[in-house]
């Protein structure tokens, strides 16, 4: 279990989580009872949907609306209790201390604004400093997102971008103001197959060199499986399983081997898929 | 059964021409089931929507059961031939109960409308007679894609047409529903063309592959020698290789990365 | 009362149910929802009250007046507000309330008849220039524009000077002004319709444009429209409000508040009930209308959930 490196423990302690909307029906819990750690490694999520993996993020957060009520027994970022901590307080770990990247640079980039002037807002809102700092700082990040013409792209629209450039946009600011963890949702899902490996290859790389911890939430049980270091896979609003990322065919909770035996492979012809039986216990809770 | 020679589809005049496919031809014969892959812009979408109808070709020529074929489509022929689409949350109409989305095939084609027929085609796609009064918001997307399926099969027809139809739904219901068009296909004969991005899925329904890429189909091949790995163009090989998920060593390559601007 | 609490979960449960038998109760569900989201929303509920009220008011304004408000009373003329009358009388001593309630008669049946005129009519050709585009389009929309670019009293005064004075021709004239916008707001949902995976799969069906347009297109675009009229009602009624003040409209000695108001106002100083009693009574159903048209496109605003 990878620590904080002054060995103060890990980063992000998470026991107990619940997450409740109100709907008209009723109360509906898409979190339920969630526990893990996170160091300075690449955590997986995984789920189908409904499982309360993007709820769980969204948590850690703070940016859930106010129909949703959060509970946990420890909500903890290196000290600091998220449960109890002023909307100010917040404010200001949000984005500097944790970022979060979504899914489709379409919808969470700003259409009117550059996207440099987008990144160099970011870094400006947390850090003091100068505007010439903040775009050097910029076109810095834009470098290390292995975009080859990054004066260019500072002065483009996000809607001038493509796809898998938009997500490593999103990926530098989001980096900029050198955060300790990120928390990635479904951030690949919108890209073309190639593309999303490229733009994982670079966010493994940015990862790496920061230092920071990755929550990597996903529906893609082997794309997640063969990136990150650890999984955690969620059903019902539950863990059901942990466990190593390269030891995911020894997994033994029936529904991860569900999930995997379900999946049609090239490789292995079948006539009629394996199809995953939902057993009402798998909701009871983790092993 | 269906025959596309030399077409191509432009959108747009002039400068801003986009030409979304350029010379494709194919032929599929009754009964069988071809795939389509290509990422985003390859034109395979575009090449679907053509062949249904809703978009008509700048040249070439599509021919369906020996009848060359325009956008002006006889009733009859729609009838021959459905298509089934990506989204689920979008292809159903958000104000028509199920019971209203499967008759309105029915009584476009003056086919008999009953009760027994339209519980019968949502028992053959696994829905049970609860579902006939709901709304779609009311369904999970995997359902909606069932009804989806059973609007289109409703009135009997002898080609589906796919685009993308599990790639927004979750794995186990993704299952779900390819051993339903598996099924379907062998027990009433029909003849698929799937569009997908993803090569697994493709392999598993279909019996033969077409390659797509910025409009052009750049390699047909069977399924074996998909599985055989001999694929002879590159962008094949780059495809199948995505499909076996991440490895480091695309960080190696990036220095080759596409960049579109 | 246990017959009535059990009807009440019966019927309860026949709403909430997860599996409606027919084609009825999964409407009548749908509209349930949308009531309670309704039901949710304060501002939305003030303007339903207050435009209930009126509708009761002209249901049974029989019941609820003390007269028949046209009769002449001139020993009681221009009476102060009192027990006796709460808004005071007039000029020709018929009693004021009685006249508003009566009068709300009158105006619902002009905003009832410019909506049953304008709102088809706005629908079809908006409707169909936003889904066969083309020159229809053009042709539709230049047409439209014509009605669009007057002022609508002005319009309206135009017409009614033509036709003559009374309240048909008023709402005639009315509708005629005020239909253009409708056609507006439906051609531009059309428009975003017209791509929607659901259509293609009509077209795909062998569904013809004119099936499409009516079974698919109109449902969706009536939300919208619907809202505008709400939010448009306090116009129509001021407009008409304005053609009875200009006399050309209701004829006197029928209480439209609009005549009122114009009758009345040169007691303004001295006899300040007159005139401004029908100004409230159209201050507060105006209100009433934008309050419960807010609501409305709340409701029907996708992000907010109203299906």
């Amino acid at each position: 279990m990878a620590a904080t490196p002054d060995g103060k423990g890990p980063l992000l302690e998470v026991e107990d989580l619940h997450v409740s909307f109100r709907t008209p029906k009723g109360m509906v819990e898409a979190v339920r009872g969630v526990s893990f750690e996170l160091g300075r490694e690449k955590l997986g999520v995984v789920g189908e949907s409904g499982s309360g993996k993007s709820q769980t993020g969204r948590a850690v957060m703070g940016l859930l609306d106010a129909r949703a009520t959060v509970r946990a027994k420890t909500l903890r970022f290196g000290g600091i209790d998220l449960l109890t901590a002023s909307q100010r307080r917040m404010r200001r770990i949000r984005g500097a201390r944790i970022s979060m990247i979504l899914q489709d640079p379409k919808y969470s980039l700003n259409p009117v604004m550059t996207v440099g002037r987008q990144i160099a807002e970011a870094y400006l809102i947390h850090r003091r400093g100068t505007r010439a700092e903040a775009r050097s700082r910029a076109l810095h990040m834009l470098r290390a997102v292995r975009i080859r013409d990054p004066e260019r792209v500072y002065h483009a629209y996000p809607h001038e971008l493509s796809g898998g450039m938009g997500q490593r946009v999103m990926i530098a600011m989001m980096m900029v103001p050198e955060p300790d963890i990120l928390i990635a949702d479904e951030p690949t899902s919108a890209l073309d197959v190639t593309v999303s490996l490229q733009v994982l290859a670079i966010l493994d790389e940015v990862v790496e060199r920061t230092g920071a911890g990755l929550i990597f939430i996903s529906h893609d049980l082997n794309l997640v499986a063969s990136f990150t270091d650890r999984v955690l896979i969620m059903y019902a609003g539950r863990v059901v399983e942990t466990c190593a990322a390269d030891r995911l065919a020894e997994a033994e909770h029936p529904y991860t081997q569900g999930l995997l035996s379900c999946l049609p492979r090239i490789d292995n012809p079948v006539e009629t898929l394996p199809t995953l039986k939902r057993d009402p216990r798998w909701a009871g809770g983790p092993q | 059964m269906i025959g596309i020679d030399g077409l191509d589809i432009v959108f747009g005049k002039g400068a801003r021409q986009f030409h979304a496919v350029r010379d494709f031809s194919m032929e599929i014969a009754e009964g069988e089931s071809v795939g389509l892959v290509g990422e985003s812009g390859s034109g395979k979408t575009t090449v679907l929507r053509a062949l249904a109808g809703l978009v008509a070709p700048t040249s070439g020529t599509i021919t369906i059961a020996g009848e060359p074929q325009g956008s002006r489509r006889s009733l009859a022929l729609r009838r021959r031939l459905q298509i089934i689409f990506q989204d689920p949350y979008g292809s159903l109409h958000p104000r028509h109960t199920i019971d209203q989305i499967l008759r309105e095939p029915l009584e476009i084609h003056r086919m008999k409308i009953s009760s027994r027929r339209i519980l019968d085609a949502l028992a053959e796609v696994g829905l049970g007679p609860e579902f006939r009064f709901r709304f779609p918001h009311q369904l999970s997307g995997g359902q909606r894609q069932r009804v989806a399926v059973a609007r289109a099969l409703i009135i009997e027809p002898q080609v589906l047409l796919l685009d993308e139809p599990t790639s927004a739904l979750d794995v186990s219901i993704q299952a779900e529903v390819l051993n339903l068009l598996t099924r379907l296909r062998r027990e009433r004969g029909l003849t698929y063309l799937l569009v997908s991005h993803d090569l697994a899925v493709v392999s598993h329904i279909c019996s033969r592959v077409a390659v797509m890429r910025l409009g052009e189909v750049v390699e047909t091949l069977s399924i074996e020698d998909l599985r055989a790995s001999t694929p002879q163009h590159t962008y094949t090989r780059q495809l199948l290789r995505a499909a076996q998920g991440y490895d480091r060593t695309v960080l190696e390559e990036l220095d080759q990365l596409d960049e579109v601007l | 009362m246990a017959e009535t609490l059990q009807t009440r979960e019966t019927l309860r449960g026949w709403l909430m149910s997860d599996a409606p038998a027919n084609a009825f109760q999964a409407r009548c569900q749908r509209i349930w929802f949308s009531w309670l989201a309704f039901r949710a929303n304060p501002i939305a509920m003030a303007g339903f009250i207050i435009i209930a009220a009126l509708i009761l008011m002209a249901i049974f304004a029989p019941v609820l007046t003390t007269g028949d408000g046209f009769t002449q009373h001139l020993g009681d003329r221009l009476q102060p507000p009192s027990w006796e009358h709460w808004f005071g009388t007039d000029q020709l001593g018929r009693d004021i309330l009685d006249r508003i309630i009566w009068g709300s008669r009158i105006t619902l049946y002009i905003v009832g008849l410019v909506a049953i005129i304008v709102v088809p009519i706005g629908m079809i050709i908006g409707i169909t220039a936003g889904f066969v585009g083309g020159w229809v389009d053009e042709v539709l929309m230049r047409f439209t524009d014509i009605f669009l670019a007057f002022p609508r009293l002005i319009l309206a005064l135009a017409f009614v000077s033509a036709l003559g004075p009374g309240i048909e021709n008023a709402v005639l004239a009315i509708a005629l002004t005020t239909w253009s916008p409708y056609a507006r707001i439906a051609r531009a949902e059309a428009l975003t319709l017209r791509n929607s995976e659901f259509i293609l799969a009509a077209r795909s069906q062998g569904a013809s444009t004119r099936r499409i347009l009516a079974r698919h297109v109109a449902p969706l675009c009536l939300a919208s429209v619907i809202v505008r009229l709400t939010l448009d009602m306090a116009g129509i009624i001021l407009t008409a409000a304005g053609l009875g003040f200009l006399g050309l409209g209701a004829q006197p000695p029928a209480p439209e508040w609009g005549a009122m108001i114009s009758t009345g106002r040169q007691f303004i100083l001295d006899q300040w009930w007159v005139p401004t009693m029908p100004g409230l009574a159209i201050l507060t159903v105006s209100l009433g209308f934008n309050l419960l048209g807010d609501g409305l496109r709340d409701v029907f605003d996708p992000k907010s959930g109203g299906a």
